[in-house]
C-alpha cells in the first residue's frame, strides 16, 4: 500500500557546497541561506520570514555578508557553489541593531504594545532586547496610522505592523482568502482589508490565520469571555482536536487554570492540517463555558405530564395565529430555559439511573427489542459511540441504534459499500496537490471545510485543475478553473453525460476496466441514452461546458472527486454517489496518489461514529449485522446473545413511533427536533414516546419531550479518540472538569449498562480502546500510545513508524472479488417539483460560522457575533420580482410548515433557487423540509423542495447594518 | 472576495474591449494594471471599487493586490476629482519659488483643501511633488499640462477661466487642456494624436544645449570614452 510520504522521485538532486561561518556545508540547490544555516544550528534573526510562507526578504534583519557590495537577505538567497557567508560579523550585527532601532522607533511604547501585554512574543521586542536597544520614546513620531476593532475577535493595531507581509501570505497563500492587501505609500502604508475596508466589514472569514502569522502586535486575538490572553509560559497547553467538523484539525488549548477558562487556541503540526484552522476551530470554544450548561439530572415532574413541547416555540403556537410569528423568540434563538425549566427538578444521580434503567428495562420487557431504539451522535468519541451501540445491542437486543450520519452520507457510504466494498474514503483531502484535475461538488468547502478548502485552493495555484460542480455559486466558485452551475437534483444527468462523452472520445482506462471494474457494459448502455445535448437540457448546463469537462477528466494523469452533502442527501443520494465512483472508475481514478474518492465528512467524528457501530446495518467496522458470522463474533466478543435482524434508522424509528413500534428512546447528543426533515411530523413522534432519556450538555428542543434530562459532558471535558474525514484517528484531550454534577458520557453509558445488568466494568476511554481495536481489523495496530501528537491514519500496518495509508486500493478494491462494482443510474427528478403555488427550489445548509443545530456555534461569542440571524438567501432578480429587499423580512412556505427570516439578496444563488442554513431554531428551516428518503440510504432529500416566499408586510425588520455571510 | 460595486453590462463589455488590448501590449498580464487602473479611472473620474473589481477581474488578482496599488500612486484617486485637477508643486524649489503662496492662495480663492473639489465639480486641488520642470519654478499642472511660472495671480485667473469654461492654453505641449477624463484615457494608452502640439520643450531647459551648440561642444564617444585622470577619483568605494 502506498504510504504518506510519498518518495521524492528518484531524479539526481543537485547539491552545493559552501561555508557557513567557516563550516562547510552541502546542500541541496535551491535551499536559502537562512535555510542551511539553520539546519547547521545557525539561527539567523528574521522578522518578515517564517518557515511556513514563501519568503520575501523584506525586512533585511536576517542579511549576512557573502563578501558581495551589499548585504544580501538570506531568506530568499540561495545558497551558492563556493559561498563564503559570515552571519553575524560586526558590520552586520550594526546593520541590525540600526535596523531594529528604526523599526522600534514607530512601535507603541512596550507597556503599551498589544502583543507584549498579552502573548509577550512581540519578535521585533525579542530581537531589540538581544541588541540591547530601549524603546525610543524622544523622538518625533509621525501622526499615526489607527486601530481597527471591528472584528469581534482579532484587534488590529497599524502602529505596530512592520509591514513584513506575513499576514498578506498567510492570507492568500496559506488560506488563500485573498483579503490581505497593503494600502498607501511611505509613512502612511498599513496593511488593508479588501478596499482598505474595516476588518470587520471586509470579505475577512476570521480564520485567524493572519494572526498567528504576525511578529509583531498589529494583529492580536481579543480576549474572549473575558478571560485574559496572557504569555503561553502561565498558561496550561492542552494539545487536542478541534470538536467541528470532519476535516479535525490539531490544535492547543491554552488554558487559564485560575480564572478556568480558555485563553486562546492555536493550531497545531498535523499532516493533515498543517497548523491551520478556521474560525470555528480558533474562536468557536467557549460554548462550553456557557452559564447555560445542564449540571444536574432532571426529572420531568409528574403536573408535566401528558408530555409535549413546553416552550411556545415548540409547541409552535404561534402557527396558530400567523403574523405574530416570531414573538418572544430569544435573541440568540436557544431554548427558553424559563419556560422549560419548571417543568422539570433536579434529582440525584442515582435516582436519575435508577428510573432510566427501570423505565427501559420495562419497555424492553413488555414490547421486546422493537420498542427500544437509541439514537448516538456523531460529535461522540469512538469509545462511547462503540459503547453507545454495544449498550442498545446487548441490553435490549435490538439494532435500532442509528446516528446523524443517517442525515450526510448514508447515501454515499451505501454506494460505497456496494461499489468499493468501504464506506472510507479512498484518499486523504491533502493528496489533491497530486492531483491534475479535482472535481468539488455538493460541497460548499469553504464553508463546511474550510481547512480542507485551503489546501483546495492551494493545489489550483499550484496547477491541479478544479472543477466545480453546484447548484450554488459557493465562494469555491471564484478558485475553480470551470464553474458548473447546474440545476438542483440533477447530478445523474450531468455525470452521466460526462461519461457519455468520456466514453465517446476514447477516453476511458481500458486496463482499469478489464482488471477491477465489473458491470462497464451496463454502464456504458446506461450512459450511452445521455448525449451532452441531453444532459444540458435536464441540468442547465451548456453541452460544450459539459464536453470540456469530460475531456479534461478524461485526459487527465490523476483525478479525483471531493463531495459533500449536495450529492448524498437526495432521494437519489445513492444514484449521484455511485455515478462519482463510476466517474472515477471508468478513468482509472482511483488506487494511486491523486486519484480517488472521498466524501467529505461533516461531523467531527462521524467516520469514527459509524466505524464503531453507530449504525442499524452494522456492527463495529462495518460487519454486517445480518450476517451470521459477523454475529457470532460479537456474541463471542460480548458474551451475549444478538438480534439477528438489522435495525431501523433514524427516519425509519420516527416512522415506527408513530405506528406504536418503538415506544422508549436513548438519545445521545442528538437534537432530531431541529435536524430532522419534516418538523411536525418529529414532534408528534416525541411526543407519543413512553420514556425518552437524553443526554446532553445543554437543553435541547428534543429535551423538551423527555422524562429524564442527563447532564453530559462536553468534547473539553473528555478523553477519547476521534476519527476525521481521512481515517486519521487522533486523541482528544480533557481539558476541564465536568460542570457542577455532569459527567462523562461513557461512565454514563456504563451506569445505565450496569443498571441493566451487564457486567461492565472499564476504568478509562483507553480501555474500550483496547476492547474494540482486536474486533475493528481497520484499526488493527492502533493504540492510545502509538497515536501520539498526530493522529494516526488507518488502515496502519506500522504506527510506531508511519503515518498510515493515504491511497487506499492500490492493488485491489474491498468487495469480496476485490473488483469494483459499477453501477449505472437514471436520472430521476426530485421528489417535489416546483408548482405553481410553491414555485421555487429550496435548498438548505451550512454557514461557515455555524454548526448543525447551533446549540454550540450560537452560544459561540465569535461566531454568533458574526452570523446571529436567520437568513434566506435570494437571486436579486427574483428579489426584484417578489418585492424582497435586503434584511427584510419574508415567509418562506412549503407544503408542511412556514417560517419568516431575513432576505439575503445573494449573486450566490441561480435564479429560481433560495437557500437557508439549518441552524436557526427561530426559523428552521427543517420546518419546511421533505422527508422523502432514499431507498438505498435512507437519508432525507434535504436538498430539494418546493416553497414559494413572500414578503411579510406587517412586520419590520429590526435588522441593523449589514450581516456576514 | 467582497461583492462592492460592479460597473452596469454595458459599460464592463466596453472596458473589456479596452482592457484587451492593454493587456495584450505586455508579455504579463499583470503588468497591464497601472493602463488598466487609469482606464477606468477615465470612465469614473476615480478608481471605485467597481473599477478595482474590474481590474481584479481582468488580470486575475485579488481586490486587495489591485487597491494597493490603487492607493500607492497618488495618481489614482479614490474619490471623485474635478473636471480640471489642479496640481501645485509644493517641493523644495518651487516652494521657495513661490508655489506655497500659490497653494495657500488657491485653496482660499477656491474653498477647499487640499485633495478637494470644489462645489461645482470643475476644480479640484492638490500639492504635487516634483514634475521635473525646476527651471520653470514655480509650476501648476492641469490634467497632467505645465502651466510654467506661475504666480498666485495667474493662477487664480487659470482656476477662474477654467470654472467658466474658457480656453486654456498650457505653456508647453498641447493647444488646450482635455478633461480629467480624457487625460486618464490618454494615459491608458489610448491616443489622442495630440502629441506633437505645441513645443516640448523651451526657456532655461535648453540654455545649456545652446550653449554647447554655439562652443562646439558635443558628448564623448561612448565607445571610445576618454580615460580618467588617476588622481582626482573622489570618494569612492562603497560597501
Amino acid at each position: 500500500m502506498t504510504q504518506t510520504n510519498h518518495a521524492p522521485a528518484d531524479t539526481e538532486q543537485r547539491t552545493v557546497s559552501l561555508t557557513i561561518d567557516g563550516r562547510e556545508l552541502t546542500v541541496p540547490e535551491g535551499t536559502t541561506i537562512w535555510q542551511a544555516a539553520k539546519e547547521a544550528g545557525i539561527e539567523i534573526p528574521a522578522l518578515c520570514h517564517d518557515e511556513r510562507y514563501d519568503p520575501v526578504g523584506v525586512c533585511r534583519m536576517c542579511v549576512v555578508d557573502t563578501g558581495g557590495r551589499t548585504f544580501p537577505a538570506s531568506c530568499i538567497r540561495p545558497c551558492e557553489s563556493g559561498m563564503e557567508v559570515a552571519t553575524s560579523t560586526p558590520e552586520v550585527e550594526r546593520s541590525r541593531a540600526v535596523l531594529t532601532e528604526l523599526l522600534l522607533a514607530d512601535q507603541p511604547p512596550r507597556e503599551e504594545d498589544p502583543k507584549q501585554t498579552t502573548t509577550a512574543d512581540n519578535e521585533l521586542i525579542e530581537v531589540a532586547d538581544n541588541y540591547d536597544i530601549a524603546t525610543i520614546d524622544d523622538l518625533f513620531k509621525g501622526p499615526g496610522r489607527g486601530t481597527d476593532t471591528s472584528n469581534p475577535v482579532i484587534a488590529v493595531d497599524h502602529d505596530s505592523c512592520i509591514l513584513c507581509d506575513r499576514c498578506v501570505r498567510a492570507c492568500d497563500d496559506v488560506q488563500g482568502n485573498d483579503v490581505i492587501g497593503r494600502s498607501g505609500k511611505g509613512y502612511s502604508t498599513r496593511i488593508a482589508f479588501d478596499l482598505n475596508d474595516p476588518m470587520g466589514e471586509s470579505s475577512c472569514v476570521t480564520c485567524g490565520e493572519c494572526v498567528s502569522a504576525c511578529p509583531t502586535g498589529a494583529l492580536t486575538n481579543k480576549p474572549i469571555n473575558n478571560i485574559p490572553i496572557r504569555p503561553r509560559s502561565e498558561l496550561d497547553a492542552v494539545d487536542t482536536v478541534c470538536p467541528y467538523c470532519g476535516v479535525g484539525c490539531a490544535l492547543t488549548y491554552y488554558v487559564d487554570r485560575e480564572r478556568g477558562g480558555i485563553s486562546f487556541a492555536e493550531g497545531r503540526n498535523q499532516p493533515g492540517n498543517q497548523g491551520r484552522l478556521c474560525v470555528k476551530g480558533r474562536y468557536g470554544w467557549d460554548y462550553a463555558a456557557s452559564p447555560q450548561r445542564l449540571t444536574a439530572p432532571l426529572i420531568r415532574v409528574d403536573s408535566s405530564y401528558p408530555k409535549g413541547p413546553l416552550s411556545a416555540d415548540v409547541k409552535d403556537e404561534a402557527q396558530q395565529s400567523n403574523g405574530k410569528r416570531g414573538r418572544g423568540r430569544k435573541p440568540g434563538g436557544l431554548v427558553p430555559y424559563e419556560e422549560v425549566l419548571p417543568h422539570f427538578r433536579e434529582a440525584t444521580w442515582d435516582e436519575a439511573l435508577d428510573l432510566v434503567a427501570r423505565r427501559l428495562g420495562g419497555i424492553f420487557a413488555e414490547s421486546g427489542p422493537e420498542g427500544i431504539a437509541g439514537f448516538g451522535s456523531a460529535k461522540c468519541s469512538n469509545e462511547e459511540a462503540y459503547l453507545f451501540q454495544k449498550l442498545i445491542r446487548t441490553a435490549f437486543r435490538t439494532n435500532n441504534v442509528d446516528h446523524c450520519t443517517r442525515l450526510c452520507h448514508a447515501s454515499s457510504v451505501a454506494a460505497l459499500f456496494e461499489g468499493v466494498g468501504s464506506g472510507a474514503v479512498s484518499t486523504t483531502y491533502g493528496d489533491i496537490t497530486n492531483a491534475d484535475v479535482a472535481i468539488i461538488t455538493g460541497s460548499n468547502a469553504t464553508a463546511n471545510h474550510p481547512v480542507a478548502s485551503s489546501f483546495f485552493k492551494q493545489a489550483r495555484r499550484n496547477g491541479t485543475k478544479i472543477i466545480y460542480v453546484d447548484p450554488r455559486s459557493g465562494t469555491v466558485a471564484d478558485h475553480a478553473d470551470i464553474f458548473c452551475q447546474l440545476k438542483p437534483g440533477t447530478d445523474v444527468a450531468l455525470y452521466n453525460g460526462i461519461m457519455h462523452e468520456v466514453i465517446r472520445l476514447g477516453l476511458v482506462d481500458r486496463d482499469f476496466l478489464a482488471s477491477r471494474t465489473t458491470n462497464y457494459e451496463e454502464l456504458a448502455r446506461t450512459v450511452e441514452a445521455y448525449p451532452p445535448e441531453l444532459a444540458a437540457q435536464i441540468t442547465g448546463v451548456d453541452a460544450d461546458t459539459i464536453r470540456e469537462i469530460a475531456r479534461l477528466w478524461g485526459e487527465a494523469n490523476a483525478g479525483v472527486i471531493y463531495w459533500g452533502m449536495g450529492i448524498s442527501q437526495h432521494t437519489t443520494g445513492t444514484d449521484n454517489a455511485r455515478c462519482l465512483i463510476a466517474m472515477c472508475s471508468i478513468t482509472g481514478n482511483v488506487g494511486r496518489p491523486g486519484t480517488g474518492l472521498h466524501p467529505l465528512r461533516g461531523q467531527n467524528n462521524v467516520q469514527g461514529a459509524s466505524d464503531a457501530g453507530l449504525i442499524p446495518m452494522f456492527y463495529p467496522n462495518y460487519q454486517s449485522a445480518g450476517d451470521e458470522k459477523a454475529r457470532v463474533l460479537f456474541e463471542e466478543a460480548w458474551g451475549t446473545e444478538l438480534n439477528p435482524e438489522k435495525g431501523l434508522t433514524v427516519t425509519e424509528i420516527i416512522k415506527s413511533i408513530l405506528d406504536g413500534g418503538v415506544r422508549g428512546m436513548y438519545m445521545l447528543g442528538e437534537n432530531p427536533f431541529l435536524s430532522d426533515p419534516n418538523i411536525n411530523k418529529v414532534r408528534k413522534a416525541l411526543s407519543q414516546l413512553d420514556f425518552l432519556v437524553v443526554q446532553d450538555i445543554f437543553l435541547t428542543e428534543t429535551a423538551e419531550f423527555a422524562d429524564v434530562i442527563l447532564p453530559a459532558s462536553s468534547y473539553l471535558e473528555k478523553d477519547g479518540t476521534y476519527t476525521n474525514t481521512d481515517r486519521r484517528v487522533q486523541r482528544g484531550r480533557k481539558v476541564f472538569d465536568p460542570p457542577g454534577d455532569a459527567r462523562v458520557d461513557w461512565e454514563i453509558v456504563q451506569e445505565i449498562a450496569q443498571r441493566l445488568g451487564l457486567d461492565w466494568n472499564y476504568r478509562s476511554p483507553q480501555e474500550v480502546f483496547d476492547e474494540m481495536v482486536p474486533l475493528m481489523p481497520d484499526y488493527a495496530n492502533l493504540s492510545y500510545d502509538n497515536l501520539g501528537s498526530e493522529g494516526k491514519l488507518y488502515p496502519n500496518p506500522d504506527p510506531e513508524h508511519t503515518d498510515g495509508t493515504v491511497v487506499l486500493f492500490d492493488d485491489r478494491f474491498n468487495t469480496a472479488d476485490g473488483l469494483a462494482h459499477l453501477v449505472p443510474a437514471e436520472w430521476l427528478p426530485g421528489k417535489e417539483l416546483p408548482s405553481e403555488e410553491y414555485p421555487y427550489v429550496l435548498n438548505t445548509g451550512r454557514l461557515l460560522e455555524h454548526w448543525h443545530t447551533g446549540s454550540m456555534t450560537r452560544r459561540s461569542f465569535a461566531l454568533d457575533s458574526i452570523a446571529p440571524r436567520a437568513e434566506a438567501y435570494v437571486h436579486p432578480e427574483d428579489a426584484d420580482e417578489l418585492g424582497l429587499k435586503d434584511g427584510e423580512l419574508a415567509r418562506v412556505t412549503s407544503r408542511r410548515g412556514e417560517i419568516v427570516l431575513n432576505v439575503k439578496i445573494s449573486h450566490r444563488e441561480a435564479r429560481g433557487n433560495i437557500f437557508i442554513p439549518f441552524h436557526f431554531r427561530e426559523a428552521a428551516a427543517n420546518l419546511l423540509t421533505i422527508d422523502e428518503i432514499d431507498p438505498m440510504g435512507k437519508i432525507p432529500e434535504f436538498k430539494f423542495c418546493a416553497v414559494r416566499i413572500a414578503p411579510v408586510a406587517d412586520r419590520v425588520s429590526t435588522t441593523v447594518g449589514g450581516s456576514a455571510s | 472576495m467582497s461583492r462592492t460595486g460592479t460597473f452596469p453590462e454595458e459599460v464592463e463589455a466596453r472596458l473589456a474591449l479596452d482592457a484587451k488590448e492593454i493587456i495584450a501590449r505586455y508579455p504579463h498580464s499583470r503588468s497591464a494594471l497601472l493602463p488598466l487602473l487609469h482606464l477606468v479611472q477615465a470612465e469614473e473620474g476615480y478608481v471605485s471599487s467597481a473599477g478595482i473589481a474590474f481590474c481584479a477581474e481582468q488580470l486575475d488578482l485579488t481586490k486587495a493586490e489591485v487597491t494597493a496599488v490603487a492607493t500607492f500612486y497618488t495618481m489614482y484617486k479614490r474619490r471623485p476629482a474635478g473636471q480640471y485637477h489642479v496640481g501645485v508643486c509644493t517641493n523644495t524649489l518651487c516652494a521657495v519659488m513661490g508655489g506655497d503662496e500659490i497653494f495657500e492662495s488657491l485653496k482660499e480663492h477656491l474653498g477647499v483643501g487640499n485633495d478637494e473639489v470644489t462645489e461645482d465639480g470643475k476644480v479640484s486641488l492638490e500639492h504635487v511633488e516634483c514634475n521635473a520642470a525646476c527651471d520653470f519654478a514655480p509650476v501648476v499642472m492641469v490634467n497632467w499640462e505645465f502651466f510654467d511660472n506661475q504666480t498666485p495671480e495667474s493662477a487664480k485667473q487659470l482656476v477662474d477661466d477654467l470654472r467658466l469654461g474658457k480656453d486654456v492654453k498650457p505653456s508647453r505641449g498641447p493647444e488646450s487642456v482635455c478633461t480629467w477624463k480624457q487625460a486618464a484615457r490618454l494615459l491608458a494608452g489610448f491616443a489622442d494624436d495630440r502629441a506633437t502640439e505645441g513645443p516640448q520643450a523651451a526657456g532655461p531647459s535648453l540654455v545649456g544645449l545652446e550653449l554647447a551648440r554655439k562652443r562646439g561642444w558635443a558628448a564623448p564617444d561612448p565607445d571610445n570614452l576618454p580615460t580618467a585622470p588617476a588622481a582626482d577619483e573622489g570618494e569612492g568605494g562603497t560597501k
